[in-house]
């Protein structure tokens, strides 16, 4: 581990953290933001598990999501729009011991930075990524996204979305070494909190799209599956994410082993209603961190490695 | 020395008493080589060794690769012309000087293309592979007359070598293994030490059979031996016992080490010509010093992952060409931005666009300055040595986290693929960057404490207690909290800015070369400084006066500048970039475009600081900037 060669760690164990000690600015999304549900949920993860906030790092890109980081107080980085995911893994690769969330919204992660999200899956670097999908470019005033709905009009496509969105899901699912890959909606709290929760305690990249309500431009993709249960479906698995009396209320079920990653692919197209759960976990895939990581050496210990070395370039 | 290296040496070697015939030595201070086949017959290798086997045997050594872009371009055309010129002096040599006295060919359109770009000198030894003049392919022996008849108007010096034939005594396919051969024959002619170069060979061949070491020894001797009893010249290049020990190394392989010794543990870099070899050298043996060489998938992501890291606490590095440059460009803004200490090299090559990707360019000295949108201040120097190479590196990371600035570091194809002996570096502790200082700081510690005077402030990262912060891209105050208004954004340019300007009143006045007055001063910047310096004594031999100043830093620019400059009636950047000619048609003072650094220090000196540069792909040569001089003296030069 590293912590050994990191000055003053391991100070406080005995430190409780409230909610508060995570709360950071005031938020500036819109009212009825989904983005909002997000953050709630997010620091009751942080309290449950206790994280030490200075020992906590949230990245993002750029967008409405992105100001994610500002709103907590533990250590941020808010960079540039698609590229939240390599400066996550910068940070976690050296410094193993933080713990590492990314936030990214629909453009952040599946148009500009998609190189990045296909490769951190392959990576399966030990990071909590959360996907904050509302289907539209909203920071910058209703563009098309990758998962804008066929049909929708924007700004930029004023008589409706030209092609078919594409699936995160899907697409994360056909990626070689996805570890973690589930789907949750910012409407059902709890759902939401189980899901990162779950993430956040799988080793690897955790891959959550969160279907995300946007009061300005977006609001009819969702509407109706707020209001109504029966256009919503969850996968249950004693393996998956833990449903605490929701199946009281959402009727449509279907039993997935997240084990299973041909059936998660399949579950992963679309049927009619928002499929909500764990399509896939598989802890036993190396992450990038562990797979590189090496003994760390004092200066004196290079210096007698860098003579040797040198030693061969001897005139 | 590795496992493989035979513990005795039973090769009968030729004995040097029985020769018959008169051996006569040509002993000379200087003298250029090259070794040029085509394209996958080993010339590189051929000539790594001979080059470091010269530097070994204690000479002055300075080699520059002669790469084709491709890796197999059709044979026995001039356009798969691939080698090295390795040229060996009793003092240190500092370029590639001028002309080719010794070639070793194999083949004669490779010459050729030697020829054609007046690589060669007049009278040059050539050594060349004989099984094409008298090919069984009718086409063949009419290129080989052709080829001749070319080069007929020069009184160069053929001596026929039977590579083929002889080489067959042992390897099926000589086209894997003549190298070996050629080798050998150079041993023989420069007096080089076998055993020095059979350690070599294990060396390099380490991952490779003992039966692959063995073809390439029994290859050796055998050009040796071939040579031994077929040639009649040695050339004997006078050493000076060295005062210091000394290394040799390339400078890609220099950065690797520098990096190291600067105690760096992540090089995040994407492949790029010619600046991954650099990479290939360091992945090699980081990981033996805690770090590692992380692959990103684009050079977007190699420089993110390195801002990540440093971000974290560790600095990193990310290494480059041109079009990766370019592509870094956001999240090198982003670095400066957000005060991330952060070194980037560049080993530049001919652009734009793709360019020429194996080839020298000073073409970036602008776009590594300017690149960023908005005012973007960071630090750009640029090392002139191989040694210079290695040392730069924990200067750039001192300076990046001193300053918490972005550091680049512009080298070139020219120095990074050119061998050349130096000092071994006396490592120390204190190169090595610390561990992380994870100490709490007092709660509310603004991650950006400008000292208003210096623009500097303490950096704070995760996992110190009360130190918690976001750092934004975006506009923001000492607290990092994003902020629009004009005195937040002014207040911000203006510290990012300000620390630069304190870091250049921490360099050092340049030092001129030559007088520091006359009628002319060369500036140059970065591996041109050997060819300069060379040149301009040349020139001071003829009388002239001109004398020269090499910039390190480029960006601050290093002070007195314009003091020095107004010593000399006439000022004059020779560089490895494109400017008009001041003859061309449409080309006015107005709308000339000039060299880079000329258009830099025009701008902060307000000198008519003129330039001659060529973009030939290849280093400058002495001679032509000698020329130049010339032409360019303010009150004219009698030839």
């Amino acid at each position: 581990m590293t912590e050994c060669s990191l000055l003053g760690c391991g100070q406080d164990e005995d430190q409780y953290y409230s909610i508060q000690d995570y709360e950071g600015g005031i938020p500036r999304w819109c009212p009825g933001c989904g983005d909002l549900a997000v953050l709630t949920a997010v620091e009751k993860l942080l309290e449950a598990e206790q994280l030490a906030p200075e020992k906590t790092v949230f990245v993002s890109g750029i967008g409405c999501s992105s100001r994610f980081p500002h709103y907590l107080k533990t250590y941020g980085f808010h960079g540039l729009h698609g590229r939240a995911l390599p400066v996550a893994t910068g940070v976690k690769l050296r410094r193993p011991d933080l713990h590492v969330f990314a936030v990214m919204g629909d453009g952040d992660c599946c148009s500009i930075g998609a190189a990045h999200w296909i490769h951190t899956t392959r990576y399966n670097t030990n990071i909590v990524a959360l996907l904050l999908d509302n289907g539209v470019y909203g920071l910058t005033k209703n563009q098309t996204s990758p998962t804008s709905p066929e049909g929708y009009p924007s700004n930029t496509q004023p008589r409706g979305a030209v092609l078919r969105p594409m699936n995160p899901i899907a697409t994360t699912l056909g990626v070689t070494n996805a570890s973690f890959v589930a789907q949750t909606g910012d409407w059902i709290p709890d759902h939401l909190y189980e899901t990162i929760s779950a993430g956040f305690r799988h080793k690897g990249f955790a891959f959550i799209r969160i279907l995300q309500r946007c009061p300005q431009y977006t609001t009819p993709l969702f509407d109706e599956a707020v209001r109504n249960p029966d256009l919503v479906e969850f996968m249950v698995h004693p393996n998956g994410i833990p449903m605490n009396g929701l199946e009281q209320i959402y009727k449509h079920q279907i039993p997935h082993d997240p084990s299973d990653l041909d059936n998660g692919r399949r579950l992963a197209e679309p049927d009619g209603r928002f499929r909500l759960g764990l399509f896939y976990h598989n802890d036993s895939i190396p992450c990038l961190e562990e797979v590189r990581q090496q003994p760390l050496r004092t200066a004196e210990e290079k210096i007698e490695l860098l003579n040797a070395e040198l030693d061969r370039y001897a005139v | 020395m590795t496992a493989t290296t035979p513990a005795s040496e039973t090769e009968a070697l030729p004995d040097k008493g029985a020769k018959k015939r008169d051996i006569e030595i040509i002993r000379v201070k200087d003298y250029t080589t090259e070794v040029v086949t085509d394209s996958g017959e080993g010339a590189q290798k051929c000539s790594q060794i001979f080059a470091s086997v010269s530097a070994k045997s204690g000479n002055g050594v300075w080699s520059v690769e002669i790469i084709p872009a491709e890796i197999q371009p059709p044979a026995r055309t001039p356009a798969s012309a691939s080698g090295n010129r390795i040229r060996i002096a009793t003092e240190a040599v500092t370029n590639w000087g001028d002309s080719a006295n010794l070639v070793m060919a194999f083949n004669e359109q490779v010459l050729l293309a030697r020829h054609r770009m007046d690589a060669l000198a007049e009278d040059a030894v050539i050594l060349i592979e004989d099984m094409w003049k008298n090919h069984d392919d009718p086409d063949i022996r009419k290129e080989w007359e052709e080829a001749m008849e070319e080069m007929s108007h020069r009184s160069y010096q053929f001596v026929l070598v039977p590579m083929e034939e002889e080489c067959l005594k042992i390897v099926e396919n000589p086209r894997k293994g003549k190298n070996m051969f050629a080798l050998g024959i150079l041993a023989w002619i420069y007096s080089r030490d076998l055993a020095k170069i059979r350690e070599i060979i294990a060396e390099l061949f380490k991952r490779k059979s003992k039966e692959i070491y063995d073809n390439n020894v029994a290859l050796l001797d055998l050009g040796y031996k071939w040579a031994d009893e077929n040639l009649d010249f040695k050339i004997d290049i006078p050493t000076i016992e060295s005062e210091v020990p000394r290394v040799v190394m390339n400078g890609n392989q220099a950065i690797g080490f520098g990096a190291i010794a600067a105690g760096m543990e992540l090089c995040s870099m994407y492949p790029i010509t010619p600046a991954t070899s650099a990479s290939h050298h360091l992945g090699d043996i980081i990981e033996k010093f805690g770090g590692i060489v992380h692959q990103a998938e684009d050079e977007i992501a190699a420089v993110g992952v390195a801002i990540g890291a440093s971000f974290a606490g560790k600095v990193a590095f990310t290494i480059t060409s041109g079009p990766g440059l370019a592509l870094k460009t956001e999240f090198i803004g982003l670095a400066i931005m957000t005060e991330m200490p952060l070194v980037v090299v560049d080993v530049q090559r001919g652009g734009p666009a793709t360019g020429l990707p194996t080839k020298v360019e000073q073409g970036d000295l602008l776009a590594s300055i300017f690149g960023q949108p908005g005012d973007a201040p960071h630090v750009v120097f640029a090392p002139a040595t191989m040694e210079e190479c290695f040392l730069c590196m924990t200067t750039a990371r001192r300076i990046a986290e001193a300053f918490r600035c972005v550091v680049m570091v512009l080298t070139d194809a020219n120095l990074a693929t050119g061998q050349q002996p130096f000092p071994r570096p006396d490592l120390k502790s204190e190169w090595m960057a610390a561990p992380p200082d994870l100490m709490a700081v007092p709660e509310g510690t603004l991650p950006y404490d400008w000292d208003s005077q210096l623009g500097l402030s303490q950096r704070v990262i995760p996992g110190q207690p009360g130190g918690m912060h976001v750092v934004t891209g975006l506009s923001h105050d000492e607290n990092s909290k994003i902020g629009y208004s004009p005195e937040v954004h002014e207040r911000g340019c203006q510290m990012r800015a300000r620390k630069m300007a304190v870091f250049q009143q921490t360099l050092k006045r340049p030092e001129v070369h030559g007088d520091d007055s006359g009628d002319l001063l060369v500036v140059g910047w970065g591996s041109t400084w050997g060819a300069i310096e060379e040149a301009v004594d040349r020139a001071r031999d003829d009388g002239l006066k001109v004398s020269s100043l090499q910039l390190r830093f480029l960006s601050p620019l290093e002070p007195g500048l314009k003091d020095i400059f107004s010593k000399f009636k006439k000022v004059m950047t020779v560089e490895i970039s494109y400017s008009d000619d001041p003859n061309d048609p449409f080309i006015t003072d107005e709308n000339r475009r000039r060299g880079q650094l000329s258009w830099l220090l025009r701008a902060q000196t307000l000198v008519d600081v003129d330039c001659w540069t060529r973009v030939p792909g290849q280093p400058l040569r002495p001679m032509n900037i000698l020329q130049a001089i010339r032409d360019h003296m303010p009150n004219g030069v009698k030839k």
